[in-house]
């Protein structure tokens, strides 16, 4: 795209509107969207055909369309994170990485669907209904980032925009066949980013290959002093990384708690043939222990609710958002009540309360104590592990793609979805999810994942776009080839 | 025993400012049970020489110049309240009739 943009055989304003016909088409079946700013993404697309027109030196991606997931501020444009306590807000001002992409001329079409607040891994939690995934519209498109998935793989949108607190980038990406990268922590400013759980969320990369989603890194990452997490480093060359193709004599470790109980058996099989096309390639595979990521779920699932009760406290009906009771009779403190109840979702109670709980006097040393020093064991056996290896690989989610409404009433089981990815949150590291086949019980996409250490996100990529190029020519055509159409598509 | 009980929920809903039903506290109770249930197991692993990670980077005390930046104008900052009045937030009563 980038490049019949830069030949000038399509202008970015006609590829925008093409996009937008297909959203058209499609997306009343998947619901991929929330909001749709076609007035704001036209009128960019024409600065950027006016700006090449001119013969000004242009980024490689201005003119390419992206979705946003609705948990990025964009000036005056909705931004709900998925829930009704949001509804109807717009931001006065944009977030970095928004900022980063207008100054690269990417086309913003739109906010993507999400669980609320991030929190869940199948877009049911969304306030404003579920999102479908285009493989199969009565199954989940992955979560949280369900929408920006779902518009990748529908052919909505080339680029999207996501956020990984636990796996929401990575596990969309395995059960919708796309790609999904949680760059290293820090690496992408999360200033706009609203806040879930502050030491775990980070925003990344989406699309349909790994050299487009290195191409969207370098757009989005960097130092911004507005963060006062973000990494002063210059960001590693993951262009050039996905270019490579040259993985011989690469030390690839296979973590062997990632495996096993719980994982469908195509899952396994799909994850063993990529590894052996890495063998193939001339890497080394090694298998290793990391004996505290059994502890990594049960840590997540008191950190991240922990941080989530102290962050969505600034939701009290004062300064922005919902206000529900305000009657003129009632105290604050009572409307502040009414509100939150009226405007936050099941899954994000229940979390702000086992997040109280975990922090309440009495209880903290038990559980967020033990949690936090979960942690550190977590990133030891990181560190051990990369010691010995370039970089990690897993199968990024344990299923496929489940039934919508499969597992919506049992929380313990849904937490489960994100047991591979957690781990690479909790240690802030980097994560890719890409697809390496069908899973042979259902014909869905599995994804593969690859973990490289803090700030060495090229790895990630050189091991990707290797794979990605062997499977490719294994295939004969890019996995989205083989989803069934959908209705009305282009 | 359950590791929670329906008061220590209501109660802990009412310091999370979270008005509940009964429905809603029964159904709570019972998953905040069964999950606290599955994530104790932290208890098991870690001693007590192991540090404590907060964090994934080794920062603290970030701050920034001392000078002042363009910001937002007080109609962009008030833009989004429910109510305001004369350049401020308008809040609910917070003082009770006396």
């Amino acid at each position: 795209m980038a490049a019949a943009l830069n030949n000038k055989e399509i202008s970015a304003v006609e590829l925008t509107n093409q996009h937008y016909e297909q959203i058209n088409a499609v997306d009343k079946d998947v619901h991929a969207f929330l909001y749709l700013d076609k007035e704001g993404a036209l009128l960019q697309a024409k600065e950027v055909d006016k700006k090449r027109a001119a013969g000004e030196r242009l980024s490689p991606l201005a003119g390419v369309p992206l979705a946003l997931k609705d948990v990025m501020t964009q000036k005056d444009v909705p931004t709900t994170c998925g829930s009704k306590i949001l509804e109807n807000w717009r931001p006065p001002y944009d977030s970095t990485v928004v900022t980063k992409l207008k100054d690269a001329g990417v086309i913003i079409l739109g906010k993507t669907n999400m669980d609320e607040f991030a929190m869940g891994s199948s877009t049911e939690n969304s306030a404003f209904g579920p999102t479908h995934n285009p493989w199969d519209l009565t199954r989940i498109p992955g979560g949280s980032g369900g929408g920006s998935s779902a518009s990748l793989a529908a052919f909505e949108a080339p680029l999207a925009i996501g956020t990984d607190t636990g796996g929401s980038i990575r596990q969309p990406a395995a059960v919708t066949g796309t790609v999904g990268v949680k760059p290293t922590y820090g690496g992408v400013s999360r200033y706009g980013l609203v806040a879930f759980s502050s030491s775990l969320d980070q925003a990344g990369p989406c699309a349909r290959t790994v050299l487009d989603a290195a191409l969207l890194h370098q757009v989005i990452a960097g130092f911004d002093p507005k963060d006062s997490t973000s990494i002063n480093q210059a960001v590693p060359d993951v262009v050039a990384a996905t270019k490579k193709l040259d993985i011989k004599g690469m030390k690839i470790g296979v973590v062997k708690q990632l495996a096993g109980e719980g994982y469908q058996k195509g899952v396994e099989n799909k994850f063993n043939e990529a590894i052996a096309e890495l063998v193939k390639l001339g890497a080394e595979i090694i298998e290793l222990s990391c004996p505290n990521f059994e502890y990594a779920l049960a840590a997540y699932y008191l950190i991240a609710p922990s941080e989530c009760s102290s962050n969505l406290a600034r939701f009290d009906s004062i300064r922005f958002g919902l206000r529900v009771g305000d009657d003129k009779v009632k105290s604050a403190e009572e409307v502040m009540n009414l509100t939150r109840q009226a405007g936050f979702g099941r899954e994000v109670k229940r979390r702000i309360i086992l997040g109280t709980y975990a922090l309440s006097s009495g209880y903290y040393d038990a559980y967020y104590g033990s949690a936090q020093k979960v942690r550190t064991l977590i990133k030891q056996d990181f560190d051990n592990a990369f010691a010995k290896c370039d970089v990690l690989v897993s199968p990024t989610a344990p299923t496929t793609a489940f039934k919508i409404g499969e597992k919506s009433n049992d929380p313990l089981a849904m937490y489960l979805n994100d047991i591979a990815t957690i781990p690479v949150n909790m240690a802030g590291i980097g994560g890719m999810s890409l697809p390496c086949g069908l899973a042979e019980e259902d014909n869905l996409p599995v994804g593969f994942q690859i973990m490289s250490p803090a700030m060495k996100d090229d790895r990630m990529y050189l091991v990707g776009g290797a794979l990605e190029a062997a499977l490719l020519s294994k295939w004969g055509k890019p996995i989205l080839d083989f989803a069934p159409k959908l209705v009305g598509s282009k | 025993m359950a590791a929670i009980s329906r008061n220590e929920v209501a109660n802990l809903a009412r310091l999370a400012r979270i008005s509940m039903s009964d429905a809603e506290l029964d159904h709570l109770a019972g998953e905040m049970d069964v999950i606290l249930g599955a994530v104790a197991r932290v208890q098991e692993v870690a001693g007590a020489d192991v540090p404590p990670t907060s964090h994934p980077l080794a920062v603290s005390n970030v701050t920034r110049d001392d000078v002042v930046t363009p910001s937002l104008t007080p109609e962009q900052a008030l833009s989004g309240a429910p109510a305001s009045s004369e350049q401020r937030f308008k809040v609910p009563k917070i003082l009770g009739e006396e």
